[in-house]
């Protein structure tokens, strides 16, 4: 079963579904979107190429390794906003603090922007990882059993 | 209270025509057997919420429903069909009297609630008053950015998004920690092929 239309169609996409999803991660103020879409989107993408090349060939892209320590940063990363805007004198995640000279509450918008990153960096390794556990458990499936 | 009389809008026949799919698509997976149909209903159902709250102008939660109801879940659910059987074992249920007199008496007192709802697109219901009204007035004076959505979800309400964080955060390390074993460098292999053929 060497689906080779599939396999291009994927490498052609692959590029610009990750495009779409820090898209969505960083439009997120303009439109709808931000770090949960974006991060479904960006380990999505990588479901698609476990489907086409095999579980074994994705985790040599991305391993299980480097999303658990991603699923740690993203929300540290969160937290740490929080604990930032505290050392800088307001309330946790208080973000005027980070521009407290702006007139137009600029603080508000970096504040948001870092932690919609953080949300995105933890929804996308923690889908990925979960994804990896699931299907990491079965031998690749017969074309009979569907 | 002053009455407000929702119009008649082509939009209303969308939505009605939304949610009959709705109801035909959840019959249709409680009435199959095969779980890959169900699978896949249940993906198309979840399609058809995300079409039904763009059509409520609720953009960011239609998205949010098409990219982890219909996408994710759905692979989600192939996978953890797999690990089991292909068929659900067919069942005759009894005739469970006490069980269908509690659905029609539940069913009929949510009926009765709906009476007193507000009406569709109402805006003055408690939902589109107070404090939701609130953060519309407030936004755009406190927070530079055209979104509201997201200024609700990332600033006014930040402390909420980073416990719902920690929510996926902790289900990753729950799944690690339960189907882990095989999967990671150092771990026991394990082998689930005699639960993935049929019957």
């Amino acid at each position: 079963m060497d689906h080779l239309i599939l396999k291009v169609t994927t490498k052609l996409l692959f590029a610009p579904i990750i495009l779409f999803a820090f898209y969505v991660q960083f439009h997120g103020d303009y439109g709808p979107g931000g770090g949960f879409q974006a991060g479904v989107i960006f380990a999505v993408a990588f479901i698609l190429h476990a489907f086409c090349f095999g579980l074994d060939e994705t985790k040599k892209a991305l391993p299980q390794k480097a999303l658990t320590i991603a699923m740690v940063i993203g929300f540290l990363f969160y937290a740490g906003t929080g604990v930032a805007t505290m050392l800088l004198g307001a309330n946790f995640l208080g973000y005027d603090a980070i521009a407290p000279n702006s007139t137009h509450h600029a603080g508000q918008h970096y504040g948001i922007i870092l932690v919609e990153w953080g949300v995105g960096v933890t929804v996308a390794s923690t889908l990925l990882t979960v994804f990896y556990h699931f299907t990491g458990r079965e031998p690749d499936i017969d074309q009979e059993d569907w | 209270m002053n009455a407000f009389q929702p119009t008649l809008s082509p939009i209303v026949f969308i939505d009605l025509s939304l949610l009959t799919m709705l109801l035909l698509v959840a019959i249709a997976m409680l009435r199959s057997r095969h779980l890959f149909a169900v699978v896949m209903l249940s993906g198309i159902y979840s399609l058809l919420s995300a079409a039904f709250f763009v059509s409520l102008d609720a953009v960011d939660v239609a998205f949010t429903e098409a990219a982890v109801g219909a996408g994710f879940s759905t692979v989600l659910m192939l996978a953890g069909m797999l690990l089991t059987a292909r068929r659900e074992k067919p069942k005759r249920p009894g005739r469970a009297p006490v069980a269908l007199a509690v659905v029609v008496a539940a069913g009929a007192a949510m009926i009765y609630a709906t009476i007193d709802m507000p009406a569709f697109g109402d805006p003055n219901s408690p939902a589109n008053s107070y404090v939701g009204q609130a953060y519309v007035d407030r936004t755009a004076s406190e927070i530079p950015m055209p979104n509201i959505v997201t200024a609700v979800l990332a600033s006014y309400r930040g402390y909420d998004t980073m416990g719902e964080t920690m929510v996926i955060f902790t289900a990753g390390v729950a799944v690690m920690l339960l189907l882990g074993a095989g999967s990671v460098r150092g771990g026991r292999e394990v082998s689930d092929t005699d639960n993935g053929k049929d019957e």
